[in-house]
């Protein structure tokens, strides 16, 4: 022990230990957990244990959870939940707040386990996981409370089989049962094997509040237990992991009808303009890949920074790197602690030395004894090095070069994924500008790793869909009002004609496919005859192709804005107007002049779909902001060859999307007659896109295309098939019985829901002196 | 590069230095909210921290009724602001604070209490704490100070110059001032809590250390807000730019707001952690405070009895 004497001179920190001993001793009395049913803990059964990644130590033993087990559970919450959901949200909100102030009189009982099982700081666990695990429960008695004013005709979804990651266990936990129990869901959750021991905890707690049994269960295991509750009787699927295993949550509940949400991986661009204030980037860092040992998948991995202040960010960067200390996870003084488990430090470090033989060069990353890697950094990381696309998922950022803001955004996003992405520039205009160009979920101004419960969390592309807090959060947890659904008329794959007459009298006519706003013969150079009479082009695999690329191109669509849309909608009403007597003689008047109803509907809804500013931290403007998929896929339903095409396209265009649409296959006709009247109404080109021809074949297509960022599918029999093909880039799938497209429920709200993302924008505010506070918005 | 032991010549105005600078005072505030919090320490840690405090306080009085004897008994509180038992009881051999701050007719009284205790004596000066005199008595009453034997003098800004981004005028001033402050260290204060913003904060400091301040200190303790950690953080940030731009340290000394040992603490880990060891020390970290000494006192006392110390068993200054 130096004396004071010597402290003196080194000017060093010592030890500074958080005492463990209530937790060691609630591991002495909790040697091996079963899993949490039903209101009590099971037996222990055969299992594994979990160790202590700093010092390897084991704490406890965990049971591997069974299907059987998984079986019990999901059956006890099927039998809790009717009960749960038909209290009045007033009883729901008063559960929640209990658990919200238990967990906030055990914070620091919580903060050690925490930090002792998953091995991160505990600084971060007691500043960061634990305070916004109680933030979620008090802001989420809220949405218990005022669930039947602020979602009137939502009722819960019923069941939900929630599957966590490790890198946040209690704060994960938090995101998923919070928003599930106070909607009125009762829900069966998977901790990650390496770090379940938080969650059992929370299972005490639920017992101690008194919560009803069977409203949360907990059954711990490793992948196979997950995929047991995917495979399970559970009405939602919410899950928070690795992209690759998301993909395979997706192909498993294809065509389930189990609703789905998936937050997954990300490489995160963390953006530095030459007008940024550096050493808040470099904070920036320290508080992205640099916290929670970079186990975070909203962390900005990514560094961007301008070319005229690349040396100076880096020579900042370094400097900074070198305070940073690496040590035990209950030392008060510690930065960075130890990665959650040996497999994870040898993935990090093979990941870097790969991107190393790839020719960056790496600062700092030394690996270290038992589970640490010291922080660092690649250089010279070009988009071709493995590290730019590989998520590491460790300590370890990339950091590369761009000359110009528009570089910057393409190198941005030039990513499979879209979770987050942190922008640093001290002017408003460029910072705002960059914010809507990124394609990320999660907008970080000047800041980084923000996070409230009341702010919309998730992910873009492949990193995911569905939002986590807020009141759109809440919508993922809640069904809309169930709505008749109206039989579709079968028809056989439709086959190449030989016989080339048209149909009727007259001037030949010959059908063609519409694509960048021009008629165009379908490929393959044949027809089919459809239903209707009508010889009608054959579309392949490579009109989808190039009806995409026209659809990419017509980007100008979305930047005109919602009024500027609005006007293109009221004109195609318009000039559909005008044509009434003509195609109502084809196609029936009523379709025809519902036609013009539900495009004034859109027209009107264009520039109204608003987003919202949501109340989280004082200083902080935090937006949240529909926005477009980019390009959506429309298969459209067999019956209602105009109304249908037009219910559906109408809504997707006047959000900003451009659309590729497979018509009615047995009378695409209508939509073509369309195709003459968007012509003449200044569509641009491209916005809408018809091929005609074989639906489920060409949804395949569509599915698979990882430029369509979006599916909607009309039809029952092929919506599993179209789930399953979308694990390509992850896209949403919306599938949906086809209806009675003259009724009221042929339109509305909800159509539009399906055709945004949501992207959270936080600006930190502060001109006035620093600790003065200001007025908040 | 001059070596770290130079004192800091200064340079010409060099406005491009500090034109470009961009502060984003959310980030400064999250950056100082976490310093404290991200660094922890006990027992003897904690002393030997505590005790270095010491070593870097400038024990203030700059009251209307300052007396002489008043400015004794301050030094006296100096030159062993710890009982002698209790510094044994931890081996430390002998201590004293960094200095002691008094208006220039209080120099001498000081230099006379202090005698050869090694304890150096600043003054303010320059029409402190506004500093809206005509220059040449400005410079006279710096000259004055020194006549009368200061070490250290502690010079204000004209905060006009700084709101208005006259850096000439503001640059030219202090020049003079260093230079009439000859062989004692200058102090240039730049009152943060007039200037407002953090890239006031951060330009002012840049041109005081362009015009050879020794030190850069945040405020008189006369205004509306004194030290902040984010107004520190600032100016650290803007010593460690000097000295990648020059080679030569410049000394740090936040005043007015440090009033417990938890505060002592916070700002020697900003020191460490943003500037290093180096500022650490005296020769370039010290503390304006009065009241502060109290509270490190009881903490030393509760470390070495075990107790909690009642003021009235302390020595009053």
């Amino acid at each position: 022990m130096p004396t004071v004497s010597e402290i003196m001179q080194t000017m060093e920190y010592g030890p500074s230990v958080e005492d463990s001993s209530a937790v060691r001793h609630w591991l002495k009395a909790n040697p091996k957990f079963g899993h949490f049913i039903n209101g009590s803990f099971t037996k222990p059964g055969e299992g594994f244990d979990t160790s202590d990644p700093a010092t390897g130590t084991v704490l406890a033993r965990i049971s591997q959870g069974t299907a059987e087990d998984v079986d019990a559970a999901v059956k006890a919450a099927r039998r809790a939940q009717p009960k749960w959901a038909g209290l009045p949200g007033h009883e729901r909100a008063k559960y929640l707040y209990a658990i919200a102030r238990t967990i906030q009189k055990r914070e620091r009982f919580l903060s050690v386990l925490e930090s002792m099982d998953n091995g991160k700081p505990i600084r971060e666990s007691r500043d960061a996981d634990i305070p916004l695990v109680v933030r979620h429960f008090y802001h989420h008695a809220g949405w218990a409370e005022l669930m039947a004013d602020e979602f009137p005709g939502h009722s819960a979804i019923g069941v939900a089989g929630q599957i966590i990651p490790w890198n946040f266990p209690l704060l994960m936990l938090a995101w998923k049962i919070a928003p599930a129990i106070a909607a009125g869901n009762t829900v069966v959750l998977k901790p990650a094997e390496y770090t379940s021991l938080t969650a059992l905890a929370f299972a005490e707690i639920c017992q101690e509040v008194g919560l009803p049994k069977g409203v949360v269960n907990i059954v711990t295991g490793d992948g196979e237990t997950g995929a047991a509750i995917v495979a399970s009787d559970v009405d939602k699927i919410a899950f928070t992991g690795s992209t690759e295993v998301g993909r395979a949550i997706r192909a498993a509940t294809a065509g389930t009808g189990k609703r789905l949400t998936l937050e997954l991986g990300g490489k995160s661009p963390f953006i530095v303009m030459e007008d940024a204030d550096l050493d808040a980037a470099v904070e920036g860092v320290v508080d992205s890949i640099w916290f929670n040992q970079g186990q975070v998948c909203c962390a900005g991995s990514r560094i961007l920074v301008a070319e005229a202040v690349a040396e100076r960010f880096e020579a900042l960067l370094q400097r900074r790197l070198a305070t940073l200390r690496v040590g035990p996870p209950l030392d008060k003084s510690t930065d960075v602690g130890a990665i959650v488990d040996p497999v994870q430090k040898d993935r990090i470090l093979n990941l870097t030395a790969l991107a190393v033989s790839a020719g960056a060069d790496l600062i700092g990353g030394a690996p270290r004894e038992t589970c640490f890697i010291a922080p660092g950094y690649l250089r010279q990381v070009s988009p071709a090095n493995p590290a730019w696309s590989e998520e590491i998922f460790g300590p370890i950022a990339t950091l590369t070069t761009f000359r110009t803001a528009d570089e910057a955004i393409s190198l941005a996003n030039n990513s499979r994924y879209g979770l987050a992405a942190q922008i640093w520039s001290e002017s408003a205009t460029v910072a705002t500008d960059l914010a809507a160009s990124v394609k990320a979920g999660v907008v970080w101004i000047n800041g980084a790793n923000m996070f409230d419960a009341a702010a919309p969390f998730g992910g873009m592309r492949e990193s995911g869909y569905g939002r986590e807090g807020g009141r759109v959060g809440m919508l993922d947890y809640l069904n809309g009002p169930k709505l008749p659904e109206a039989k579709e008329k079968a028809s056989p794959t439709p086959k190449a004609v030989l016989d080339g007459a048209s149909a009727g009298g007259g001037i030949d006519r010959t059908e063609k496919l519409y694509i960048g706003g021009a008629q165009k013969r379908p490929d393959g150079g044949a027809s089919y005859r459809a239903a209707s009479g009508d010889l009608v082009p054959l579309g392949n695999r490579k009109d989808i192709r190039n009806a995409v690329e026209a659809a990419k191109k017509a980007t100008k669509w979305a930047a005109m804005g919602g009024h500027a849309r609005a006007q293109v909608l009221y004109f195609i009403a318009e000039n559909l107007s005008q044509r009434r007597d003509d195609l109502a003689k084809k196609h029936g008047a009523k379709p025809v002049d519902a036609a013009i109803e539900r495009l004034f509907y859109y027209a009107a809804w264009a520039d109204k779909y608003d987003g919202l500013n949501v109340q989280t931290k004082p200083n902080y403007l935090v937006n949240v902001i529909p926005e477009a998929f980019g390009t959506i896929g429309i298969v459209c339903p067999n019956d209602a060859p105009l109304l249908g095409f037009i219910s559906l396209v109408a809504p997707a265009i006047a959000m900003g999307n451009t659309v590729v649409v497979i018509p009615a296959q047995d009378d695409p006709v209508a939509a073509f007659d369309l195709a003459q009247v968007f012509d003449t109404s200044d569509l641009p080109g491209g916005v809408v896109n018809i091929v005609s021809g074989p639906k489920d074949e060409l949804a395949q297509v569509l599915a698979q295309h990882d430029d369509v960022a979006a599916l909607w599918f009309c039809g029952v029999e092929g919506a599993a098939a179209v789930e399953k093909a979308s694990t390509g880039n992850l896209k949403p799938v919306w599938s949906f019985a086809n209806r009675d497209w003259s009724k009221p429920v042929g339109q509305g709200r909800s159509y539009l829901d399906h055709a945004v993302q949501w992207k959270t924008v936080w600006l930190p505010y502060g001109a006035l002196p620093a600790g003065t506070g200001s007025i908040v918005y | 590069m001059a070596t770290a032991s130079l004192r800091n010549p200064g340079t010409d105005l060099r406005p491009e230095w500090f034109e470009q600078i961009r502060i984003n005072t959310p980030a400064v505030e999250r950056r100082a909210a976490t310093l404290p919090v991200r660094r922890s320490l006990k027992k003897e840690w904690q002393a030997g921290w505590i005790l270095n405090a010491i070593l870097c306080i400038d024990l203030t009085t700059l009251a209307g009724d300052d007396t002489e004897d008043r400015v004794a008994r301050l030094c006296a509180k100096a030159m062993q602001p710890i009982a002698p038992d209790q510094l044994a009881a931890m081996g430390v051999d002998s201590l004293t604070t960094g200095a002691v701050c008094v208006y220039p007719t209080m120099v001498g009284a000081a230099k006379r209490a202090l005698g050869n205790s090694g304890v150096p004596v600043a003054s303010v000066a320059t029409g402190f704490p506004a500093g809206l005199m005509p220059l040449d008595l400005r410079l006279a009453e710096i000259r004055y100070a020194v006549d009368q034997g200061a070490d250290e003098i502690d010079i204000v800004i004209t905060r006009a110059h700084v709101l208005q981004g006259n850096w000439t005028a503001l640059y030219d001033e202090m020049r003079a001032m260093r230079e009439a402050c000859g062989p004692a260290r200058m102090k240039a204060i730049l009152a943060t809590g007039d200037l407002k913003s953090l890239e006031n904060v951060a330009k002012a400091s840049h041109v005081a250390m362009q015009a050879g301040s020794d030190y850069i200190k945040t405020s008189t303790g006369k205004e509306g807000v004194n030290a902040t950690l984010p107004v520190s953080l600032v100016m650290c940030r803007a010593i460690r730019d000097y000295q990648d731009q020059t080679g030569f340290k410049v000394g740090f000394k936040p005043a007015g707001g440090l009033k417990t040992s938890k505060d002592a603490i916070a700002w020697q880990v900003l020191m460490k952690e943003e500037l290093g060891d180096d500022w650490t020390r005296p020769d370039l970290f010290r503390i304006g405070a009065s009241s502060l000494l109290g509270d490190l006192e009881r903490q030393i006392s509760h470390y070495v009895t075990g107790r909690y110390a009642a003021s009235h068993r302390l020595t009053m200054a």
